[in-house]
Parts: C-alpha cells; sequence; structure tokens
C-alpha cells in the first residue's frame, strides 16, 4: 500500500465484513512514533484461524487462494522497526466478541510509509457501511481530531449516514479539524 | 467552522427528498474495495463518484455503494454501473479522471465509454 491509510481501510472493511456494529480507529501519533489501533466488536477468529492470518495464504476470500491485507500491514510496520499484534475472540467461544489489530511505525526509518489521505479513508467507511458506527480519533503533538458517526447519526435523523451530502459535509469538518489541529506547529 | 449543528439543517433540507429516494434506485455505481481494490486506487475513484453525484443533485437517483473482491483483481480499479432495463457496464482500470468521463457521458448522458470497459480488453 502506498499509504497507511490505505491499509486502515483496509483492515477496518475487515471489520465491517465481520458485522461489527461498533469499530474504533486511534491513531496515536508523536514527533518519532506512529500508532494506529482498530478495534471492532464483529463475529471475531477461532484461535486456530487468528494463528494463520498473518500468512499470505491464509484468507476468507472466495475469489482467490491469497489475502494480503494483515500480511502487508505486519511488514510495513515491522520494516520501520514497528511491532504488529492482533487480538480476537470469536462469538462461537466468548459472549463479548471481536478483533483488536495494533500497529506501531517508526516515523524517522526510511522505510516508513506516510499516513496519507485519512479523510478519503473515513469517508469510504462512513459512505459504505450503513449499519456500522465508526468512533475516530487521532492525537497528534499538538492537537487531536474526533468524529464519532453516532453523534452525527443523532442529528441526522432518517438521513441516511452514507448519503452524498453527508460524506461532503464529514470531508469539510475533518479537513477544517486537521488544519486547526496542526496549525500550532 | 463546521459544526455538528450542521447535520441537522442537511436533515430539514433533505426531508422533502425521502419520498424521491425511496423510488430511486434507477442507477448504481459499485466500486470495488477489497484489498486488491484499494490497492489499485479504488478510494480515490469512489470519492469522485461520491462527490461527483453530489454536485450534480443526482442523491435521489444515482446510488454509490462499494463491493469486495470479485476475482478480476489484476483489472482493479473496478467499477460496475448497471442501469434499470440494460446490461451492466463493467469499468476496469478506474481512475478520477476516467471517473468523471464515465459520470459525464454514461450516468448524464446514458452512453458507456466503452474504452474503459472490460469487454474492449478482452476481445
Amino acid at each position: 500500500m502506498k499509504e497507511l491509510s490505505l491499509n486502515i481501510l483496509d483492515i477496518a472493511q475487515n471489520s465491517v465484513k465481520a458485522n461489527a456494529s461498533l469499530i474504533g480507529i486511534s491513531i496515536d501519533e508523536t514527533d518519532d512514533v506512529l500508532s494506529f489501533k482498530i478495534t471492532d466488536n464483529g463475529k471475531g477468529m477461532t484461535a486456530d484461524f487468528l494463528s494463520r492470518v498473518t500468512d499470505p495464504f491464509t484468507t476468507t476470500r472466495t475469489t482467490r487462494k491469497v489475502g494480503l491485507g494483515l500480511p502487508f500491514l505486519k511488514m510495513e510496520a515491522e520494516m520501520t522497526g514497528g511491532s504488529f499484534s492482533i487480538k480476537s475472540k470469536s462469538e462461537t467461544e466468548y459472549k463479548e466478541h471481536g478483533t483488536e489489530v495494533f500497529a506501531s511505525f517508526n516515523k524517522k526509518s526510511i522505510d516508513y510509509i506516510p499516513l496519507g489521505d485519512i479523510i478519503g479513508t473515513l469517508c469510504a467507511l462512513v459512505q459504505g457501511a450503513e449499519n456500522t458506527d465508526f468512533i475516530f480519533n487521532h492525537k497528534m503533538p499538538h492537537g487531536e481530531v474526533f468524529l464519532s458517526t453516532k453523534e452525527m447519526r443523532e442529528l441526522l435523523g432518517d438521513v441516511p449516514l452514507g448519503s452524498p451530502e453527508v460524506i461532503s459535509w464529514v470531508r469539510e469538518y475533518l479537513s477544517e479539524a486537521y488544519s486547526a489541529a496542526c496549525a500550532v506547529d | 467552522m463546521k459544526s455538528l449543528a450542521e447535520l441537522a439543517a442537511i436533515r430539514d433540507k433533505m426531508k422533502n427528498k425521502v419520498a424521491l429516494r425511496e423510488e430511486s434506485g434507477e442507477t448504481r455505481i459499485v466500486v470495488g474495495m477489497a484489498t486488491c481494490g484499494i490497492a489499485a486506487g479504488a478510494r480515490p475513484v469512489l470519492s469522485t463518484f461520491v462527490e461527483e453525484v453530489d454536485k450534480a443533485g443526482l442523491n435521489g437517483s444515482v446510488a454509490v455503494t462499494q463491493t469486495g473482491c470479485i476475482g478480476l483483481c489484476r483489472y482493479e480499479p473496478i467499477v460496475e454501473v448497471l442501469r434499470a432495463g440494460e446490461e451492466k457496464v463493467t469499468y476496469i482500470k478506474m481512475t478520477p479522471e476516467k471517473a468523471l468521463e464515465v459520470m459525464e457521458k454514461h450516468i448524464k448522458g446514458g452512453k458507456p465509454v466503452v474504452e474503459y470497459t472490460i469487454g474492449n480488453i478482452e476481445k
């Protein structure tokens, strides 16, 4: 992937497919390290599947025998000297189930891939998952950006979250929030 | 400064449009958003369609949706256009620029851009 935000989009799409009703995306950034955690309350994975999940030849795809999303992310994090972890509880074994993916990156590494268009990622997620809520926050050295689709839904009433008008609002809202959060630098 | 309160304004503005939306579905634009699509550049293609549909005021009649991998990863980003009563058109190797052209000629004009379709390649 050319941007870490594309990995975030890819991993969060797995959460959507796991029938999560709530997905948390939090990015924590200092001058040296960027880490993110994606948590969901979806159906989770069994311990057996979890142990094979970063193997490219493990996939839920039905169209091909290769799945590259998680292996890519793990490699990209480890190449920078960062770390990767995944935890999951399957709905078949636990009442409180879901998955947590964590990755950290050393920003000073030559192999560090920039975060890129995180606003584009959030717009794509909100646009595509009518039955899923997202809680996003991004902590930066001088500010923070936050978005909750739960809060948005309360105000929108019957209007679908994925309406183009609403997505335009999300794009502008986040652009302004990022300008404000980065302005102190 | 943008505020959450503006969402309430969007809701009020759209109240009278909801009826229209319910009988919509004449046109559907489906963008492949699995790992293969995302890695190939599907995100800006999707956002171009969403923005252009909003700009053109076609929210009631054109729906933009996302789908997973359809097994043609080498042709991603793939976009399918479904129009009531017409055969499905599959566009391959899409870019935001091509998306603008499809928007103008196919979605608004009714004529598929044959050049970008899978049929044009797999002949």
